[in-house]
């Protein structure tokens, strides 16, 4: 029997998708500048050459300092042209927030590992889960993030058949897979599956349900950035509002391939 | 309709709880009262409670730092009286009512004091700083503020309408479970945090991608100041470990609200994990406090001994590698979970590792200030009272890394010696420096220098006299949170620590006099030139309290020191930089976007609290709705026009050429 390491190797695939997704996406803002050299890239380039001239002064005073600090042949170093423009600022900092946000589903994901096998008698995943139901979740919501991103393109050419038409598509694809889940959720309590059942069905409500909360969140937001649009048209500032909610969106798709490894894959199997 | 909200919420028969919230009721009713016939009503809404300028954020901040403090001493002093008292005897305080005091003093003092006076600080100094007009998000900043006022509004609602938390500053299961903690007091604690929470890590947000995206030209990452380097540690800090809390907190309410299982004692739920992801968040929570202190003094020796920053390369070095560090050391807040020898062994070795970066920052200081021209002025006293005890605290700390000393000294007043002895001579004492430190730039005019001496030997020696007997206490085994004891040999060494804690009271009282008497003479005290201190970062380079665009023209920064630098080539020149060309400047409008979230944030948490469904969502609606109201706004910014600031420039450089000449007089 090999099938334990067959999936052994498709969960690290996974994992180590999700992790180039975050890497991928972590680095798109910088990418959208016209500047040579992002603003994260440089930062990592620029590491040998100012720590060059520490060397060849030695001043008592200044030790550890850069040396001559007048002087300005190392101008190529990160921060010389002053403040990033707005977008990238809107996109950078949006980008740390979705970090923390991760960092929180982390924290379910942790109590999950820890509880997974709690079921004090109870039904266990392998019991519960229907990976019909969530691969068809999962089919949704990768879609919705194709029909966001043809979203993000059509407000950025302001083409409004395009940005109306991939939001409407992220629309209904979003509120399909949230009511699949919610249907998931229903028949689970129906069967007295429900959260207080067990510490496992607890951080599994909790885990999965988290990001649900996100899912009808985003939805919200994109039904008001459509209202916006609509009423304000393609302004700078609602432009960059659209990127943060694309990243939103996106991170929300990741999350999502880890909770489908994670706790149905490796849950129903297990 | 009111939930469980009804008149038997408000507790009536105790009259220390009636008396304490009278007061409290009393003092905010004569300070409405007060604005209100002044007329100051409108100028504060305009000019404060809407504001979106990061310096007055900054000053908001502070203040509820101070106020709290307050609050929070008045805890310490009811516990002192009461372990004072209760030898054989139950003292003055019933147990369910001292177990609410030493938990309100303990949240009010790391969440509401500590927190606020360093975000507040960081949101003040940290452009300046940078040189630029604000931080990056400006009303987002305004919003976390006040979520952070709403957590503290709540926590002191809860001393009149209800009760607190009983459990301890952190509500370990299944004690803080509801089968153990029925009453509303844990709830006011959970979701007063969870607002708080969120505003902290927003304004952590916001200061990570001002300090790494928003700067003045030239102001590359090895120019910055030290005191931004230490934060954009700290703030990396609140990003990472915020969220773990806010999924924690939200573990627990799940427990409480909807019968989750996740640390209850029945059905699988493992308490211990709480204690595992708690802390996981605490820890670093110790360094999100420290290490922007540890920049404020860095700033002020540096200042004060007329010198750079000795090692300013090994001083980043070693903020970055206790920011890293401070993730691998959670586990010996629990030493006696039982996870074995080699587990225990790691986490104490990982524990003892921390103090190296924290030593070399130790000795960069004292090399700052060998061979120095020392001003020693309120500044310094802190930063130099700081050293001794700080080191004092380290070392009792590396003490109880070693797992088995900590299986002896666990939960004992040990303990809270040494946590006392980081916090108060760490981040308190380093927030008294800044605060002295930064006044004349965010008023115009100084402290007065001779309380604010007498503040901190208050300060210190009573500090000394009120915990150091703790750490005697403790290695005579006496446990802490303890409402009456029978052993009378502790009763001297509580009598003692009772007058050290009398000692700091004189302290505060000492500094709500300085600030008195300082506005009053605020005239003899004035700084005109916006250098009271002979600077050397660019804060100083603008009027005092700066315009609110913070600069006329962007400073060109051409290397570390960036004031300094421009200092000495005008004093080489004898004169000032040529008058720049002044342009327009675009400020952001203000908004009461974060003070009505604020509102609907309070109107959310006290119905949860009180299980009020209707009137949370009418809570949540009301937030969403500000948002895009918020939204919807079209014009988002107002110009200052070319010659007011140029007027106002050139009202400042007239003072520092004056300045100048003065100095360069004097041989």
């Amino acid at each position: 029997m090999n099938r334990p390491g067959w999936r052994q190797m498709g969960l690290w695939a996974g994992l180590a998708s999700a992790a180039g997704l975050v890497a991928a996406a972590a680095f798109r803002p910088g990418h959208a500048t016209a500047v040579p050299g992002g603003p994260v890239g440089d930062l990592l380039e620029d590491e040998p050459a100012s720590r060059g001239p520490l060397r060849s002064k030695p001043d008592p005073n200044h030790l550890g300092h850069r040396a001559g600090a007048g002087n300005r042949q190392h101008n190529t170093e990160h921060g010389e042209r002053g403040t990033a423009s707005k977008r990238i600022i809107a996109g950078y900092g949006f980008w740390i927030f979705l970090l923390s946000d991760i960092i929180m589903f982390a924290a379910f994901f942790a109590a999950y590992a820890v509880l997974s096998g709690e079921t004090a008698g109870g039904p266990a995943g392998k019991d519960l889960f229907d990976l019909k139901v969530t691969a068809v979740e999962t089919g949704c919501l990768l879609l919705s993030s194709f029909a966001c991103g043809v979203a993000s393109i059509g407000a950025q050419t302001r083409r409004g058949a395009w940005f109306y038409g991939g939001m409407a598509a992220t629309l209904v694809l979003g509120t399909v897979f949230l009511g699949l889940e919610v249907w998931e959720f229903a028949g689970l309590v129906a069967r007295d599956a429900g959260p207080g059942r067990s510490a496992f069905l607890s951080a599994f409500f909790a885990l999965v349900g988290c990001h649900g909360l996100h899912v009808g969140v985003g939805l919200l937001w994109l039904t008001t950035m459509m209202a916006q649009v609509w009423a304000k048209g393609y302004r700078p500032d609602i432009l960059r509002r659209m990127l943060c909610f694309s990243l939103f969106w996106h991170a929300l798709d990741i999350i999502w391939v880890a909770v489908f490894t994670i706790v149905y894959l490796m849950g129903s199997g297990a | 309709m009111l939930g469980k909200l009804t008149w038997a919420a408000i507790p009536l028969d105790r009259p220390i709880v009636m008396v304490a919230s009278g007061t409290v009721g009393l003092v905010l009713a004569s300070v409405v009262g007060l604005i209100i016939w002044k007329g100051w009503a409108p100028y504060l809404w305009r000019e404060w409670i809407t504001s979106v300028d990061h310096k007055r954020i900054g000053v908001m901040y502070c203040l509820l730092a101070l106020v709290m403090l307050l609050r929070g001493f008045t805890d310490a002093l009811m516990m002192r009286s009461q372990q004072a008292l209760a030898l054989h005897s139950g003292g003055f305080l019933p147990p369910e009512h001292y177990n609410q005091v030493f938990s309100a003093h303990g949240t009010m003092m790391i969440f509401f004091v500590s927190m606020p006076f360093v975000v507040g600080l960081m949101n003040f100094a940290v452009p300046l700083q940078l040189g630029v007009r604000d931080v990056a998000f400006p009303t987002l900043n305004s919003v976390s503020f006040w979520l952070t006022a709403t957590g503290a509004l709540l926590v002191n609602i809860s001393l009149l309408v209800g009760e607190f938390a009983r459990t301890g500053w952190l509500p370990y299961p299944p004690l803080s479970e509801l089968t153990y903690s029925p009453g509303v007091g844990m709830d006011y604690y959970l979701w007063a945090l969870q607002i708080a929470g969120v505003g902290t890590l927003l304004s952590g947000v916001n200061l990570v991608t001002t300090i790494l995206k928003v700067h003045a030209p030239g102001m590359t990452y090895l120019r910055m100041p030290m005191f931004c380097w230490t934060s954009l540690a700290s703030n990396l800090l609140i990003v990472a470990a915020f969220p773990i809390l806010t999924a924690t907190f939200s573990m627990l309410l799940l427990d409480r609200y909807l019968g989750f299982h996740f640390f209850t004692n029945e059905a699988g739920g493992n308490a211990m994990m709480f204690m595992n992801l708690i802390w996981a968040w605490g820890h670093p929570e110790v360094y999100i406090l420290i290490l922007p202190v540890f920049g404020v003094f860095s700033e002020v020796i540096s200042t004060f001994s007329r010198k750079p920053l000795f090692g300013y390369r090994s001083m980043v070095t070693a903020t970055m590698v206790i920011c890293v560090l401070a993730f691998s050391v959670w586990l010996h807040h629990f030493f006696t979970m039982g996870a074995g020898g080699d587990v225990n062994a790691i986490f104490g070795i990982a524990s003892m590792v921390i103090a190296v970066p924290t030593g070399v920052k130790v000795f960069n200081w004292l090399f700052t200030m060998y061979g120095g021209r020392i001003v020693f002025n309120t500044p310094l006293l802190w930063a130099v009272g700081f050293m001794v005890t700080f080191v004092i605290g380290g070392m009792t700390g590396v003490l109880l890394a070693v797992p088995p000393a900590d299986f002896v000294l666990h939960n004992s007043l040990f303990l809270v010696a040494h946590f006392h002895n980081v916090v108060i001579g760490g981040v308190l004492f380093g927030a008294f420096a800044g605060y002295t430190y930064w006044f004349p730039k965010a008023f115009g005019f100084k402290l007065h220098e001779g309380l604010g001496r007498k503040a901190f030997w208050l300060w210190i020696s009573g500090f000394y006299v009120a915990f150091m007997p703790l750490y005697v206490l403790g290695l005579q085994g006496m446990t802490r949170r303890m409402q009456h004891y029978d052993v009378a040999g502790w009763r001297p060494w509580l009598l003692v620590a009772g007058i050290g804690a009398l000692l700091i009271l004189a302290g505060i009282l000492t500094q709500i006099a300085q600030l008195v008497v300082s506005i009053r003479n605020r005239e003899e005290l004035r700084d005109l030139t916006g250098d009271p201190w002979n600077g050397r970062s660019l804060e100083w380079a603008t009027a005092s309290p700066p315009p609110a665009y913070n600069f006329a023209v962007l400073p060109n920064v051409e290397g570390e020191d960036a004031y300094w630098t421009v200092k000495e080539a005008a004093r080489a020149r004898h004169a000032l930089r040529e008058e720049p060309e002044y342009v327009a400047i675009e400020v952001p409008r203000n908004s009461p976007t974060g003070v009505i979230c604020a509102f609907f944030a309070t109107m959310i948490g006290f119905a949860l609290i009180w299980h009020i469904w209707w009137m949370a969502g009418v809570g949540l609606l009301g937030a969403w709705a500000t948002f895009v109201v918020f939204a919807w706004r079209d014009r988002t910014e107002y110009e200052i026009p070319a010659e007011e600031v140029a007027r106002m420039d050139r009202a400042n450089r007239g003072e520092r050429t004056t300045a100048l000449a003065r100095a360069q007089a004097v041989p």
